[in-house]
Formats: C-alpha cells, sequence, structure tokens
C-alpha cells in the first residue's frame, strides 16, 4: 500500500471499500444492488490478494447471515446494500445485536419505499438504522458527508463493531456514494485498528456473555477451543436460552448498557461557525455540503449562522445540540426525508428553540439557495 | 461402538439446563444421537465441530452439545454456516434443519449450497410437519394428509427433498429413516468425510402433531412404518415403479466428486496474490 500520504481521485463508495481494507475487514458477502455494487466490486477484486474473502450471496438475507457466520468464525465482516436489501438484512441484524456479532452494514440510500427511485439519492432509513429490526435493542450508525469521511467512517463503524461486539450501520446517501472528490488518505501504518477482546482464561472457564468491566464480554471465535453457544434466544452468561425474568432483563438491559457507556466516544460530531452563532444548521451526509455553501452565503449577509454536522446519528448525539440551545434562536433541519432526524431535534430540544424543517423526497436535493432562502424567512 | 453413558457423558452439555424440550416419542433425539455416534466414530475432536441449526424443534439440537454451537434465525442456518466455513475452513460444519426451516423459508438458500458445493453437512430432520408451532403443514406434509391449517386435507404436493437436492446440485445426497439407525451412523460419517456440499434427509417422526392429526398411532408405530417403507436403493433399482410406489428408497443416493468452494477460493487466493507479486 501506499508509504505516504498522497492525493486520489476516489469515489465514495471506493472509498468505502478502501476503509473496509485498511480497518483489516478479511471477509465481505454482498448481493448487486444499485447504488451500492461498487464497494462489492472493488472488494471482490481486492480481498483474494489480502488472504480475505469474498462471497456473492443469494439474496440480503443470506449476505447479512454469511458476515455473522464470518465474524463468529474471527473474520471482520462487513456488507454493502440499498434500502430494499437492508429491509430483507433486518431480522439478522437483531440477532446479532441480541448475540452480540460484530459485523458493519453499509446502506447507501436511495429513495423509498419500496423499489423507489433505484439511482437517486435519499435519507429516508434513518429511523429503519435505528429501529428497522424487532425488539428493544441498541445501534450504531455513522454517516460521512465526504468522500474522505467515507473511508474514515468505514473504519470507524469496523472499530466500533469490534470494540463493542455490536453492529454498525454505515448510512451514506447516493451522493456520498457516488461522488468523485480528490481524497487524501493516510497510510496504513497510520491507521488505527481495533480488534475484539478474545478471552484469556482457561477454556472451561469462559462464560460467552460475562461481560468484562468494559461492558462488553470477550469473545472467542469458533474453531478456538472455547465451545460454546450462541443463539438468538434471550440467553445467561453462559449462553445459553433462559426465560427467567431477571437473566432476560439482564440481558436487554446490558445490550443497552455497553453502548451508553461508550456515548461520547462513539457520538461523532464536528462545529463549524458555532462559535457566535444564533442560527444553527443540523445537517448530515450530502446535506452538510449544501449547508456549508448555504451558511457561507448567509454570512456575507451578516445572519450568525453556523453547523452542527452529525456524523453520527446513533445513538443519537443530544449533548450537540443541548451545549448550544442557550445561544440558538432558530435551528433548521434540511433533510432528503420527511423529517426523521427533525423529530429527534425536536425531542432533545424541547421547546427551547424554533425548530424549521427542510425536506425533500423526489430524488434531487436540496440546494443551497432553498436553505439560504429558508433561513432567512427564519430569522425574519 | 460407544455406549449410551459414555455417549452422554462425552459429548452432551454438562452444565446445560435438562431435560431437553422434546416430546415424549419425538425421533430428533435418535437422528442427534446417531450423528453423535458417527462423529465419535471419526473420532473427530468437538473442538473442530460447529454444529449450526435454524429455528424449530430440530433447531433446538445444538444447544445440547458439546460443540461450537450456533442457533441461527429461521431458515437461515445454510448462509450463517457458508460464511463460517469460509472464515474457518478447517472446521466441520454440520448443520441440523427442519424440513420447514429447510425447504420452505430456507428454500432459495438449500438449493444456492447445494450449486456452490461448499464443504458442509446438512443433515433435514424430515417429519412432516411444523411440529413447534403445533402441526402445521410443511413442504414434505404428503397430498391428502391433515396439519392444523389443512384440517380437510392438504392440496399441495409435496417437495421430494433428496430429488430437490440432487437436482440443485448436491454432490453428495443420503437418505434414511430414525428406524434404520445403523444405515443413518453410515450415510452421516459418509456425509461428513465428502468433500462438497452433503444433504442426508433423514425421515423421521412427529407423534404429537402429524401422527396424533393423522391417526398414525404411537412413536413405536411410526417407527414401524417407517421400517415398511423403506427400501434400500440397491434393492429399489431392481423393482418396477409400481412396485415402489409408495416406498421411499434409502441409501447413499448420490456421491461425486467435484471442485468444492473452499478449495476453489484458496486458488482464487493463490491468484491473487501471485499476480499482486507479493503473498500476504
Amino acid at each position: 500500500m501506499n508509504k505516504k500520504t498522497s492525493y486520489q481521485l476516489m469515489q465514495g463508495n471506493e472509498a468505502v471499500a478502501e476503509g473496509a481494507l485498511a480497518a483489516g475487514v478479511s471477509f465481505f458477502a454482498g448481493y448487486p444492488i444499485t447504488p451500492s455494487t461498487e464497494i462489492a466490486e472493488v472488494l471482490a477484486d481486492r480481498l483474494p490478494a489480502t488472504g480475505g474473502k469474498f462471497i456473492q450471496m443469494e439474496d440480503e438475507i443470506g449476505s447479512i447471515a454469511a458476515i455473522i457466520g464470518a465474524s463468529i468464525g474471527g473474520c471482520k465482516s462487513l456488507t454493502a446494500t440499498s434500502g430494499p436489501g437492508f429491509s430483507l438484512m433486518q431480522e439478522n441484524l437483531g440477532f446479532a445485536c441480541l448475540a452480540e456479532i460484530p459485523l458493519v452494514i453499509v446502506n447507501v440510500m436511495r429513495t423509498g419505499p419500496s423499489t423507489g427511485l433505484a439511482t437517486s439519492p435519499s435519507q429516508g432509513d434513518v429511523m429503519q438504522a435505528r429501529w428497522g429490526t424487532h425488539g428493544d435493542h441498541p445501534i450504531i450508525a455513522l454517516t460521512p458527508s465526504s468522500v474522505e469521511e467515507a473511508f474514515h467512517y468505514t473504519i470507524k463503524a469496523v472499530n466500533f463493531a469490534e470494540k463493542y461486539r455490536n453492529p454498525v450501520i454505515l448510512l451514506m446517501d447516493e451522493v456520498i456514494g457516488h461522488m468523485r472528490a480528490r481524497v487524501n488518505l493516510p497510510p496504513r501504518s497510520m491507521v488505527e485498528q481495533i480488534n475484539r477482546v478474545h478471552p484469556n482464561m482457561p477454556h472451561e472457564w469462559y462464560l460467552p456473555y460475562e461481560r468484562s468491566a468494559t461492558g462488553v464480554a470477550p469473545m472467542a471465535s469458533f474453531g478456538d477451543g472455547y465451545r460454546y453457544h450462541i443463539t438468538g434466544l434471550i440467553h445467561d452468561a453462559k449462553g445459553f436460552p433462559t426465560s427467567n425474568p431477571n437473566e432476560a432483563r439482564d440481558n436487554i438491559r446490558g445490550l443497552f448498557a455497553k453502548i451508553e457507556r461508550g456515548f461520547s466516544e462513539i457520538c461523532l460530531v464536528d462545529y463549524e461557525y458555532m462559535e457566535d452563532a444564533e442560527h444553527a444548521i443540523v445537517a448530515y451526509g450530502s446535506m452538510v455540503l449544501s449547508a456549508r455553501s448555504a451558511i457561507e452565503q448567509l454570512r456575507e449577509s451578516g445572519i450568525k449562522v453556523g453547523l452542527i454536522k452529525l456524523g453520527t446519528l446513533w445513538p443519537f448525539p443530544r449533548f450537540a445540540l443541548e451545549r448550544f440551545l442557550p445561544q440558538l434562536k432558530t435551528i433548521l433541519v434540511p433533510e432528503l426525508n420527511m423529517g426523521q432526524i427533525y423529530r429527534e431535534v425536536l425531542r432533545v430540544t424541547s421547546g427551547k428553540a424554533i425548530i424549521e424543517k427542510l425536506n425533500r423526497v423526489n430524488g434531487t436535493i436540496i440546494a443551497p439557495q432553498e436553505i439560504v432562502k429558508t433561513v432567512k424567512g427564519m430569522v425574519r | 461402538m460407544i455406549s449410551n453413558s459414555q455417549l452422554v457423558n462425552k459429548y452432551f452439555r454438562h452444565n446445560k439446563k435438562f431435560p431437553h424440550i422434546w416430546c415424549p416419542g419425538c425421533g430428533i433425539g435418535i437422528i442427534l444421537g446417531n450423528m453423535l455416534r458417527s462423529i465419535d466414530a471419526l473420532a473427530i475432536d468437538k473442538n473442530d465441530i460447529a454444529f449450526v441449526s435454524g429455528i424449530g424443534c430440530t433447531g433446538r439440537a445444538p444447544v445440547y452439545v458439546d460443540f461450537n454451537t450456533l442457533h441461527t434465525t429461521h431458515g437461515r442456518a445454510l448462509p450463517f454456516a457458508t460464511g463460517l466455513k469460509l472464515a474457518r475452513p478447517e472446521l466441520n460444519v454440520i448443520v441440523a434443519t427442519g424440513d420447514g426451516d429447510a425447504t420452505a423459508i430456507g428454500g432459495n438458500h438449500l438449493i444456492h449450497a447445494c450449486r456452490r458445493n461448499i464443504d458442509i453437512t446438512t443433515i433435514i430432520f424430515n417429519n412432516y410437519i411444523y411440529g413447534m408451532t403445533g402441526g402445521q403443514y410443511s413442504p414434505t406434509t404428503p397430498h391428502g394428509d391433515k396439519a392444523s391449517t389443512c384440517k380437510l386435507g392438504n392440496i399441495e404436493r409435496p417437495f421430494n427433498i433428496s430429488a430437490l437436492v440432487e437436482a440443485a446440485g448436491a454432490t453428495f445426497v443420503g437418505r434414511t429413516t430414525s428406524y434404520h439407525t445403523l444405515q443413518m451412523q453410515n450415510i452421516i460419517k459418509k456425509a461428513i468425510l465428502h468433500k462438497g456440499f452433503s444433504v442426508v434427509e433423514v425421515i423421521t417422526h412427529c407423534p404429537t402433531t402429524y401422527g396424533r392429526i393423522n391417526h398414525k398411532g404411537s412413536a413405536v408405530e411410526m417407527l414401524k412404518w417407517q421400517k415398511e417403507i423403506a427400501i434400500d436403493k440397491s434393492r429399489a433399482e431392481k423393482m418396477s415403479p409400481k412396485e415402489l410406489e409408495g416406498r421411499i428408497i434409502t441409501g447413499v443416493l448420490i456421491e461425486k466428486d467435484l471442485p468444492e468452494f473452499c478449495e476453489q477460493y484458496d486458488s482464487i487466493i493463490e491468484q491473487a496474490q501471485s499476480q499482486a507479486g507479493k503473498p500476504k
């Protein structure tokens, strides 16, 4: 690989594949779907030379099942899909949440519902990422807003999955997935790789779901001599099914607790022009690009507006809004959906600022001018 | 051969809460026991076995035995096993799946696993019914038979599982019944040793639902029925189609030597690495 930093022209989906390789992903299973297919194509080409493996499964249900299996075998595993495939993955995503299997699902969002607008951008899967699988469960969802960030966030996604033994969803909109940009990627030696903690106690002492002080249990790979049971049933510390109410409570609450402990590390947020801001735009994904351009124009007209850029959507980084509430008069949330993060912003600000939404669900993006116009309307 | 108490002591989990969930007279325990006898006869280390299942009565088999055990979602044992096998090709991956799990909800995965010829041993416990949910008709419920969702008789035609997997490209197909335990052990041994995707269909009985609804009698009577309808492949070859009507042909039905998926992938890795000009 590149020994030093160098500039390259790269597409968002290609950056995800590069990030996956840099993070140490050694297994990919997937099914072709627009607009995510380039990720599969690049990894099908590149994984074998690293000793890693690629398999094209019969559908997305099989894809996520295969990456769960490979992760249990000890591989850092990743799949990539779009809305329809993401819907098919939901049941096994829940399995991975409950059985605490590290894996990454990249969802390059297209306009839905159903087959929708297959090649047009959308941010419509934000709530599906949070609640798509049945039952109460924690989830981590990251969303990059540039090609370079697609690389870095893929590495973060793999690292978080390994560290917290939890599925991580990388939500990209089609704009970021297909945009080509100049990127400056770090050399491999500069990339931080986190590996899941393996047990080091004698085999017979191992309790596969007994949480360590970090809230996460060490994970043995099948074949390493720690023979144990993995199930999608509610289980005790031994991994065996239980219907004891106390054990069931500990099982599910333990899932939430480990993510709550990592909350501040998991929440990726950036602020631009927020020091003196009286108005804020909360944006993520491609909407960050429109928002930035709008902010430049608004600042030129003397309006003190800043950007709260969400890199993590789940768990929702509520502190990113709370800390600015005393100085903010209005908040605008532009999204390529009907207002999925807007509802979260409303929830965490509980009436302490004027919150407006700006939505688009026709397969086109929201242009900077529209944000400028909306903010000017709100300020007035 | 290993005695029953030795078998229990060696392969069942000592720290697992028993009894098991299966009904009195169930055929699943017979198949599980004979699978363990086959594994014991092959002297495979317990650490080298991954035992994977889906959902249903059969899906509960892995939790009781002391291997690397994985109880997955309904119908999906095979794709889970596929990922695991690719990650750990040195493991003997054995899948336990029922008729509904394998051929209804998991039917697509089954045919594609056959086509791929990945080295996984799949044991299909075919008892003609969805037992755990109380006796609904499955893809193998015989035409005309009854179930809780077809009380006037099943109007769908059943799958012939062995023929299905043969057509889909399985390179080893064996069929037996829970009555023919020695034959079952032999077939499972061959299936585990087979390099490629192997399917063992075991005809078994659910006295609680299928047997009760269709007045098949006790578990013992259902076992006797399996004895009567089964006919070994070597004898069946000499019989006319009329004589074979209503009979189930047992034995090793297909055994082919074709390139296995993991081995082929290893050669892809070798090619890619030599093209890249630097090993690993």
